[in-house]
């Protein structure tokens, strides 16, 4: 192993047809038309020095390092931003360029700090590296002229131009004493993340870079991503974690386990110490760009409250108790193997990881089919996606996104429902970002005005604020603009798709229930702006649709998405890059755990357990019959708890409690069963009411693969060793075992080939495979031997695209006079889910608690000013929290994140569900708000209860 | 009969009290009952006849300068109302040599009319060009513009007809063209003149080139330090609008075209080109590396003009007289006629216009009529704090860009300050170093630091502290310096700073010895 050392080019790739053929230092090097001498140089093997140039953003010209002589050309231009030409003699190296270069490191450090022996960038600092590069042998200007690197004067006065560090940011440094104005900082948060939170003040020798207006970097506009401390090329901005430790030694490209982007990482090591994550610039779902969490937020991987010990208890009101692996194993088979003799061999159940790798979800489902013998198997994105799955398998054939994340690049319209990239996706939102600033045009469809309405350089052109609940409505009046004005794609329809079903279809939207201004009535949204956002959609070019849980979890999720599926097959944006139907997944594998078979009815691959040839194909590799009737889903096994016909569970990797709607019913539901096993991290909520504790590992400790929003397989790989002694598949095999199944996995690329051998959109995947492309878009097989970037190319997977007719039902769960607010819900940058992970990090420092954020006139009206605690009531429960007043949300709508348990939002939340795959409507709940003095009874005893049932007796206490 | 007195409004007479003068005028006119109209004029340039009056006669203007306002009385009981003689009077204003020796294309009616006088711009030969314009082809303006030979005024001297074809060829929704009015160089007042004086026959130039080139908006960029011209220019844009010569359709011709006045934050870097349209669309003032260039990617990354007032107000002239009638003008590849600025300590001191390839030395000292302190002139520095300084010895160079090229200088905005005997090259050298530290953009390295190490050498040289030797190592040091600088910086700015650093150098060595040596040396 050793550290990656990324090759920079200088400037950034240039896709042209055109080449251009030039003489470098005596070689001809062709390079596409619009290339920079710099990077030309650099792919001929020669590196021009530099300083302001990186290949994560535009030429600067700024440093003056990089002068070349051309000839015929006067001067000495910089070789960054000119470009090359077919014909051109340059040379890189003559005397008269090693002396003005030698003359520009001269004047950098007459004003830098001399303390490279001390400086945390030692060893990793460009600034030095051209010192050396160029020879730099004395500084004749001396070091006691006017300089930012020293607080006082020689004179004992104050030195004005000298800045304290600021250490605001809990996990990078920004040391102006060390700075050289190379932009680069600014320009990565401009060109890469977006945030333009950077400037350069002052000018002159008084310019030195500023967070806004002179502020701090916690207290500015600063979203934290790293993309500034990436760029520098010094120790100006720096990771806390190398000035504590030092510089890594060897380096493991691995993925994150946050959301579904799906970044690829290096982990930077020195030892078994994890020194910092820098984003991998060859992944190819983050081009090397990061977001706060997957970048900084993984403290939580040494944080003190991990359990690393199993435990186990008869009662959960008993304290825990530690125990060997051996005893808390044979402990849980022996209770499956009892509750299963006496109530049945449907009694027990499993939920799968959507955080856990492809291979431990594959093992997860494999225990319930195989050795439980049923098909009780569900997953966390029953309570999300499960609605695309269904909607997309409908219409185009298959479960998942069509477009891989580079396609937005090519996207002239952009279209964004439910869902708010730049804080739940924040890496694509930044590449969305981009192509808007680029003049793609965007519609938002949101009740809340999101980030992506309104940031700098980013203006939706439409944003259509509908009321919580009308998501069918509104896209169905966007198809009848476009049917009713004839904006379709008749070509590609009669070609593409069932061309009578499209008939029907035209028909219904048609319908005068359907015009924007009907529709606009019951939504609240401006007629105009639907007619205005359809006419955009199906004109404007190559038209793209993202969606998050916006539009899946409602009552009616599965209908919108098949809404969506409609708008995309009619005016023909699927097949292609820069269009396409593209659901953003929320975590970082729950697009891998649907593919696994996580769900009831489904073997992996999306088939359905009643297929004969398919429960053959598993039957015959797994060597046991298999049940042909599909299990039961979450809510099902709960329900079949309150009753007392559902027993046992192994929960891997989540906290339903928390997660799941109407939190009461979840609680009901777990009381009630006997054997309870939560695989976890921490002890989570669910593990209030867990039986069994089985210390889980972090995606550092194990190897395997998670499958992005892109369908992107990528590798994790483990660079330390599982602090508890196990990686989670391991455990799933040890508790198979327990149970006889004579498992013998001995490492995770085992797994994945057993999921290539039984399923076909798999079956060409291995991990030589991955290791040598990076990464891989499924379908991988015959067909597509190196995977699918874009999907349905030529034709739909299930043969003719199909439309379906998307009536608007509303929801039950109705405003009225006890409860007039509709509450929706959502998530925020530096919190992640359940925040069992960030909250247990720095990310803390921006949003410590959940907060209600409630329109203006909503407040006055009920006498709540901004900070007050406010009670939220609907009619599955209460909950308190502090209000934000904002005019984000439309007056009769408010919001709030759900990421501190102490919130407990999903009290509030009912037990309604989409109907057709029972997703939980979480983003629709009818409220009351009224002022309160602080959290509820049921707060103050849930935590009561929580800190009762957290108790562990250590294994000393329990010998005294 | 009324008589109609000329009393400049521009800001340089304004300050010497023209508008006292011209109150005073009025007062003693009534108190006479003499009928008089008042004419607020632009300047002529004679800036040492500073406020100047002139009396409408029949044989012509009779100039009287400079005139205080106790000199109003004594100016009627004289009878200068009929441009009868006086200790002020200059004679006929056509006839004072430093007028009579120029060939005034662009300056034709500055100082001749009332600048916010369309009518009166057109009986002057205003309009002339654009009417021709609007009846030729983009590409036929563009060709005769070429051919003409004018070449940017600003300093680079870069054809402006090139420039304007690379517009005209590149493809976009929209183009525009910039007007730099963002005079910041010491000793230069052209821009100002015209913006005050005739500013119509700038924006009949700006006027000519969006039709040549397609563009259908243009932007005038000043300095804040310059209200009265901006006054001025934005009040003859609406005359100019409502005659429609703005406007959706220029004369009658179904071409668009349009501008604005859009004023600087006081950055002497915004005078560069692209730090102007940074500093235009909103955003610190900064140098953008080229290419690309601004005529392909310039305002809001769009297709753009980039010119000098003078070069846009050149235009109208040519459209007017022909491509060969101007071409004619000059020497060498310096065609037309350049708008020469003397100031200084210089005795005529005022804008003197003539076609390029007079001598640096009749420059200065015949106009200019040497200094007015009466020394012997030392050096002479051409074209702003960053021109080089000439000795007497080079004064045989040839007013062009490629002789003041050839002599390590440049001609720069035309601009030529005059010092005598008396002048410490060594302080102008720091000086030089100074005012780039305090107006770098501080994007490149060299300029950035260079400047301000540059100050510091020189301050050791000037001190003195060091022995001789090493005087001899800071003067390679700072030789060294304005390499990096004038080979390594992004721009003019840094670029152009060691041009008066080393003409001083060069020709002054002297000043840059201590003292103790230099005396030792005597």
């Amino acid at each position: 192993m050793k550290l990656i050392q990324e090759p920079d080019f200088g400037t950034p790739a240039v896709k042209a047809e055109k080449t251009v053929t030039l003489t470098i230092d005596g070689f001809a090097v062709t390079v596409p038309e619009g290339t920079s001498i710099m990077r030309a140089a650099a792919e001929a093997g020669i590196a021009i020095p530099k300083l302001c140039a990186t290949d994560l953003v535009k030429s600067f010209g700024s440093c003056r390092l990089c002068l070349v002589e051309i000839d015929g050309r006067r001067g000495t231009p910089s070789s960054c931003t000119t470009p090359a030409a077919d014909g051109l003699v340059v040379h890189t190296q003559t005397d008269r360029l090693k002396k003005l270069r030698r003359g520009v490191m001269e004047l950098y450090i007459s004003d830098h700090p001399l303390d490279c022996l001390t400086c945390a960038a030692n060893g990793d600092c460009e600034l030095q590296d051209m010192a050396g590069a160029v020879g730099l042998r004395d500084v004749r200007y001396g070091y006691d002229g006017e300089n930012h690197v020293k607080p006082k004067a020689s004179d004992g006065t104050d030195n004005f131009r000298w800045m304290a560090k600021d250490e605001t940011n809990p996990y990078f440094t920004y040391d102006p004493s060390k700075c050289i104005v190379c932009s680069r900082c600014v320009r990565a948060c401009e060109e890469v993340q977006g945030t333009f939170a950077l400037t350069i003040e002052g000018r002159g020798f008084d310019s030195r870079v500023s967070p806004g207006a002179h502020e701090s970097f916690l207290g500015s506009e600063c979203v934290s991503c790293g993309a500034c401390v990436q760029a520098c090329p010094t120790g100006t901005l720096q990771e806390k974690s190398i000035i504590e430790i030092g510089q890594p030694e060897h380096s493991v490209v691995t993925t994150c386990a946050y959301c579904g982007v799906g970044c690829s990482f290096k982990a930077e090591m020195r030892g078994d110490e994890l020194v910092r994550m820098v984003p991998f610039k060859d992944g190819k779902a983050n081009h090397g760009h990061s977001c706060v969490k997957g970048r900084f937020a993984y403290g939580y991987a040494n944080h003190g409250d991990r359990i690393l010990n199993p435990m186990i208890r008869e009662k959960t009101s008993d304290p825990w108790r530690e125990v060997t692996w051996e005893e808390a194993l044979a402990h849980v088979a022996s209770e499956f193997r009892r509750l299963q003799h006496q109530h049945g061999r449907e009694s027990i159940g499993v939920i799968t990881s959507s955080r856990c790798t492809n291979e431990e979800t594959f093992l997860v489902q494999k225990l319930a089919r195989a050795v439980f013998g049923n098909n009780n198997t569900d997953t966390c994105a029953r309570v999300c996606h499960s609605p695309t799955g269904y909607g997309l398998g409908q219409t185009f054939g298959t479960s998942a996104g069509t477009q891989d994340f580079d396609s937005v690049e090519q996207s002239d319209v952009i279209l964004v429902i439910g869902a708010n990239p730049t804080d739940g996706h924040p890496v694509f939102g930044s590449r969305l970002k981009k192509r808007i600033r680029q003049g793609a045009k965007l519609i938002v469809i949101d009740p809340r005005r999101i980030d992506l309405v309104r940031t700098p350089h980013v203006e939706a052109a439409h944003h259509l604020p509908l009321r919580p609940g009308t998501n069918v409505a509104v896209l169905t009046s966007l198809a009848h603009v476009i049917v009713t004005e004839k904006l379709y794609d008749e070509a590609f329809i009669r070609e593409r798709c069932d061309w009578d079903e499209f008939q029907d279809w035209a028909e219904f939207v048609s319908q005068p229930q359907n015009s924007p201004e009907q529709v606009g009535a019951l939504s609240g949204v401006d007629p105009d702006e639907i007619r205005g956002a359809a006419r955009l959609y199906a004109t404007g070019g190559n038209a793209a649709i993202y969606y998050g849980l916006g539009v899946t979890e409602h009552s009616q999720g599965s209908t919108t998405v098949m809404a969506i599926a409609n708008l995309a097959m009619a005016t023909g944006n699927l097949g292609r890059p820069g269009v396409g139907v593209n659901p953003l997944r929320g975590q970082n594998n729950v697009q891998g755990s649907c593919d696994m078979g996580s769900f009831p009815h489904e073997f992996p691959g999306y088939r359905h357990v009643s297929t004969d040839n398919v429960r053959d194909s598993f039957e015959k590799i797994w060597g046991v019959p298999l049940s042909d009737e599909p299990g039961l889903r979450i809510n099902n096994m709960l329900d079949a708890a309150v009753d007392g016909s559902f027993k046992g569970i192994y929960i891997q990797g989540e906290d339903i409690l928390q997660s799941d709607p109407d939190t009461h019913h979840v609680a009901a539901g777990l009381a009630a069963m006997e054997c309870v096993v939560v695989h976890d991290l921490f002890l989570n909520e669910t593990a209030n009411y867990a039986h069994v504790f089985l210390p889980g590992s972090t995606f550092l400790e194990k190897d395997g693969t998670f499958t992005n929003a892109e369908r992107r397989i990528n590798r994790v790989r483990k660079v330390m060793a599982p602090k508890a002694g196990y990686a989670d598949w391991e455990v799933t095999q040890a508790i198979a075992n327990a149970m006889g199944a004579g498992w013998s996995y001995t490492d995770p690329s085992q797994i994945m080939a057993e999921i290539a051998q039984t399923t076909p959109s798999f079956a060409n995947v291995t991990y030589e495979l991955l290791d040598e492309k990076g990464s891989i878009q499924w379908p991988c097989n015959h067909k597509a031997p190196e995977g699918t970037p874009i999907m349905h190319v030529g034709g739909f997977v299930r043969g003719k695209g199909k439309f379906i007719r998307t009536e608007y039902v509303a929801t039950d769960e109705r405003t009225g006079p006890r409860f007039p607010l509709l509450l929706t819900t959502g998530r925020i940058l530096s919190q992640y889910n359940v925040g069992a992970q960030t909250r247990r990090t720095a990310n803390s420092v921006w949003h410590e608690e959940d907060r209600l954020e409630i329109n203006p006139i909503d407040a006055e009206v009920r006498g709540v000013k901004d900070g007050d605690w406010v009670r939220i009531a609907s009619r599955a429960g209460e909950t308190s929290l502090r209000a934000l007043i904002t005019d984000r949300v439309a007056p009769g709508v408010v919001y709030t994140t759900f990421h501190h348990p102490a919130t407990q939002a999903n009290v509030v939340t009912t037990d309604y569900s989409d109907w057709a795959t029972s997703c939980p409507e979480y983003k629709v709940t009818a409220v009351q708000i009224s002022p309160s003095n602080g959290p509820t009874e049921w707060q103050l005893e849930y935590e009561d209860q929580a800190r009762q049932a957290r108790r562990i007796v250590t294994s000393v206490d329990a010998a005294e | 009969m009324t008589t109609r007195i000329f009393v400049p409004l521009d800001s340089a007479s304004v300050a010497l009290g023209a508008d006292e003068i011209a109150a005073a005028i009025t007062a003693e006119a009534a108190q006479r009952g003499v009928a008089v109209e008042i004419v607020r004029n632009g300047s002529r340039g004679l800036y040492w006849l500073e406020p100047m009056v002139e009396v409408e006669t029949l044989k012509g203007r009779i100039a009287y300068g400079p005139v205080a306002p106790s000199d109003v009385p004594g100016l009627f009981d004289a009878g200068f109302q009929s441009g009868a003689d006086h200790a002020l009077s200059q004679g006929l204003t056509e006839e004072i040599p430093f007028l009579k020796k120029q060939t005034r294309l662009t300056f034709a009616r500055c100082g001749l009319t009332d600048p916010h006088s369309l009518q009166s711009y057109e009986e002057f030969g205003g309009l002339r060009g654009l009417r021709n314009a609007v009846k030729m082809t983009p590409e036929e303006i563009v060709e005769t513009v070429t051919r003409s030979g004018l070449r940017g005024r600003g300093g680079a001297g870069f054809p402006t007809g090139i420039k304007w074809n690379t517009v005209l060829q590149a493809a976009a929704d929209q183009k525009y063209i910039v007007c730099n009015a963002d005079e910041g160089d010491s000793g230069t007042f052209a821009d100002r003149m015209i913006m005050e004086g005739d500013p119509f026959v700038l924006i009949e130039g700006m006027a000519i080139a969006g039709i040549a080139t397609g563009a259908t908006k243009g932007y005038l960029y000043t300095r804040s330090e310059y209200p009265d011209a901006i006054a001025a220019v934005e009040q003859a844009i609406v005359i100019a609008r409502k005659a429609g010569v703005l406007g959706p359709d220029v004369l009658g011709s179904g071409r668009a075209f349009d501008m604005e006045v859009r004023m600087g934050a006081g950055a002497y870097v915004c005078g560069e080109e692209t730090s102007l349209l940074n500093s235009l669309e909103g955003k610190r003032g900064v140098v953008r590396a080229k290419p690309p260039l601004p005529a392909l990617e310039g305002f809001l990354g769009r297709p753009t003009v980039v010119n000098n007032v003078m070069s846009l107000a050149s235009v109208p002239i040519i459209l007017d007289r022909g491509a060969e009638f101007y071409r004619d003008y000059g020497v060498g590849k310096s065609h037309g006629t350049i708008p020469i600025q003397i100031a200084g300590n210089v005795r005529h001191g005022g804008l003197f216009e003539t076609a390029f390839g007079l001598p640096l030395g009749e420059i200065v000292e015949e106009i200019g009529g040497g200094t007015l302190t009466g020394r012997p002139i030392r050096a002479v520095q051409v074209g702003g704090p960053l021109g080089a300084y000439f000795p007497p010895s080079k004064f045989d160079t040839i007013f062009d860009y490629e002789s003041f090229t050839d002599a390590d200088g440049l001609i720069g905005h035309a601009g030529i300050v005059v010092f005598d005997d008396t002048v410490d090259m060594l302080k102008q050298a720091r000086f030089a170093f100074e005012f780039c530290a305090l107006e770098s953009c501080g994007k490149c390295t060299p300029c950035r630091i260079g400047a301000v190490r540059g100050v510091e050498v020189i301050d050791r040289i000037a001190a003195g502290k060091v022995d001789g030797e090493n005087v001899d190592a800071q003067i390679e040091l700072v030789t060294d310096l304005c390499e990096t600088m004038k080979f390594g910086s992004l721009c003019a700015l840094g670029g152009f700073t060691p041009f008066p650093v080393v003409s001083a150098l060069t020709h002054f060595p002297e000043d840059f010895r201590p003292r103790t040596l230099k005396q030792a040396a005597e």
